[in-house]
């Protein structure tokens, strides 16, 4: 009988106190986690004064003009433009390639997965700086440096790993019998791919298209070395640059332009983080 | 017939995706690591092969064994804080306190940020005069003159690892939250019936049931931190003077600003090199301790 004595040694309340301490530290923890976002959301609504004098911790009022100032006059709107181009291609793209490859590596294993899952894990290992001088030469030798296709062909290959990693746990969780059965019917590996297991998979092939699109716009260091035109560039390297411009800082904007650049990542986030973990957790998984 | 569906779909269709990866990372990056033994500018002239040169010279560079130096003290700082806390923060998201739901949502808002804003935010929050910070240390009466957390020579490096931790504390507390659910509630009640307290029931039963995920996430923790790049450049650009120029801001430099591409490129080798070294020896080390 261990347990009565358990919990006469700990009467209600001293548990309670420690649960009362628990969450107030789970609470700190969430402060310190989204604290910075919020603050930037306030910041963006307030005036150069505002910030500069730290009147108040909330904003007078929606300082509106901040956003029209990021979007028209630092040039954001363009560059949420190019960057939601250079990403949407790229996802798509990554998908459209993966898709097929991550079919025939969950189905067959063997020496094909070992291939696959050796060129993941290299990739996660190898500083970009050996990649991008190579990559910058042929890319050049094409004519696609300082282009949004060349931008994308980059992100493809640079979103490849993950999806593939998660692609293969999608994969595995399709039942191999219906395949079996139209393969009996005379079916083409092609033809099972699009007609049995990409209908099954659209979850899944959401869930990384999406993370993939996010990975794209986040992107910063290829972005910074493969474009140069102002007109061409993506919205985190044309933050970054609007930063700096230092000695005067217009915090209002750039606090604006920071919230805008953060704004679909969020969205799409917090739309697949469930299966995103899930994902994540299924690609280690061998057979 | 039979023997197609058992070695599976053809190979063919692999060919969308290796023909990328062959021409945009294989080759790319066996060309990268060759070019780390040339003397390779930009400009119109061909890269000649020195040997080991480049390495040779390295020796005697100060800025090589500094960002070497700052970029080992970051990633260990930072990995070894994400894996605590995210310990820390994984129990207390599977402890069923209330708003448990909400919490886990809103911790994983730094994942989301793009590695620029997350850079910029923390500037802000850094800035001497306008920075959060210093106003609330000086409201609380904390202190009495502004800190220059991202111009101080002390408080720089310390700062951006406070950063480093933030950024990666999502993946950590969710990766670990997920190997936590995986533990069978039995085990415990087994160890509490043997008379275990919380405490002992964690340091006996759960931390070692942990140990695989923490080793994997906190070696691909420490190459990619070792790596990182975006947020550093955001948040410093390295300064003042060396104290947060990391490997990679370092290669970025003497490749990208100064033409030495081929010195990029070998800074590039070591990198990897000081990865393999240090993943053989924690690999090893760890998984001797769990034997």
């Amino acid at each position: 009988m261990a347990r009565p004595l358990l919990s006469r040694a700990r009467p209600v309340w001293t548990r309670r106190l420690v649960r009362t301490g628990l969450f107030l530290v789970l609470m700190l923890y969430v402060v310190f986690m989204a604290f910075p976002l919020f603050w930037l959301v306030l910041t963006s609504f307030k005036t150069q004064g505002e910030v500069v004098m730290a009147t108040s911790f909330w904003p007078q009022g929606l300082h509106w003009a901040n956003y029209r100032d990021a979007l028209f006059t630092q040039g954001i709107f363009q560059s949420v433009k190019n960057s939601l181009k250079v990403s949407l291609v790229a996802a798509l793209a990554t998908l459209a390639v993966a898709a097929p490859a991550a079919y025939v590596t969950a189905r067959r294993g063997g020496l094909v997965e070992k291939l696959f899952r050796g060129w993941i894990l290299a990739t996660q290992t190898f500083p970009h700086i050996l990649i991008i001088v190579p990559l910058f030469i042929i890319l050049a030798g094409l004519s696609l440096t300082n282009t949004h296709t060349g931008l994308s062909l980059v992100y493809v290959v640079a979103n490849l790993p993950f999806v593939l990693w998660m692609l293969f746990g999608y994969v595995r969780s399709v039942p191999v019998e219906l395949e079996e059965a139209a393969a009996v019917d005379g079916a083409s590996g092609t033809q099972i791919l699009i007609h049995i297991l990409i209908p099954l998979m659209i979850p899944g092939l959401v869930a990384t298209g999406m993370y993939a699109f996010i990975t794209a716009w986040n992107e910063f260091f290829f972005a910074l070395v493969l474009l140069k035109e102002p007109e061409l560039l993506t919205i985190q390297v044309n933050l970054a640059r609007f930063r700096g411009v230092e000695g005067f800082v217009r915090w209002g904007p750039l606090a604006a332009g920071s919230v805008l650049a953060t704004l679909p990542a969020l969205a799409v986030f917090a739309f697949v983080q469930r299966g995103l973990i899930a994902g994540l957790m299924a690609g280690s998984l061998k057979q | 017939m039979h023997g197609k569906a058992r070695t599976g779909p053809s190979l063919w269709l692999l060919i969308p995706a290796v023909l990328p990866i062959l021409l945009l990372s294989v080759i790319p990056l066996l060309q990268g690591m060759s070019l780390g033994f040339t003397d390779y500018r930009l400009g119109p002239r061909e890269p000649q092969f020195t040997g080991l040169d480049n390495y040779q010279y390295m020796l005697t560079d100060y800025k090589f064994w500094s960002s070497f130096k700052t970029g080992a003290i970051w990633a260990v700082a930072v990995t070894a804080g994400e894996i605590i806390l995210g310990l820390g923060l994984a129990l207390l998201l599977n402890a069923g306190l209330p708003l448990q739901g909400l919490a886990r949502v809103l911790i994983l808002i730094p994942w989301a940020m793009p590695p620029v804003v997350k850079g910029l935010v923390w500037r802000m929050v850094y800035h001497p005069t306008v920075g959060l910070l210093n106003r609330t240390l000086i409201q609380l009466g904390l202190l009495e003159t502004p800190i220059n957390w991202l111009g101080d020579y002390t408080w720089t490096l310390p700062a951006a690892i406070v950063v480093g931790i933030w950024a990666g504390l999502p993946l950590a507390s969710v990766m670990l939250l997920a190997a936590l659910q995986t533990i069978p509630q039995e085990l415990k009640e087994a160890a509490a019936l043997d008379g275990a307290n919380g405490w002992g029931q964690f340091w006996h039963v759960v931390l070692p049931l942990l140990v695989p995920v923490i080793v994997a996430l906190s070696t691909i923790e420490l190459i990619w931190n070792f790596n990182s790049f975006g947020l550093i450049y955001v948040l410093t650009e390295g300064g003042p003077g060396d104290t947060t120029r990391l490997p990679m801001l370092y290669a970025y430099e003497e490749g990208f600003r100064y033409g030495n591409l081929g010195y990029a490129a070998a800074l590039g080798n070591v990198m990897v090199l000081a990865m393999l070294v240090l993943i053989y020896f924690y690999v090893r080390r760890s998984s001797r301790e769990v034997a």
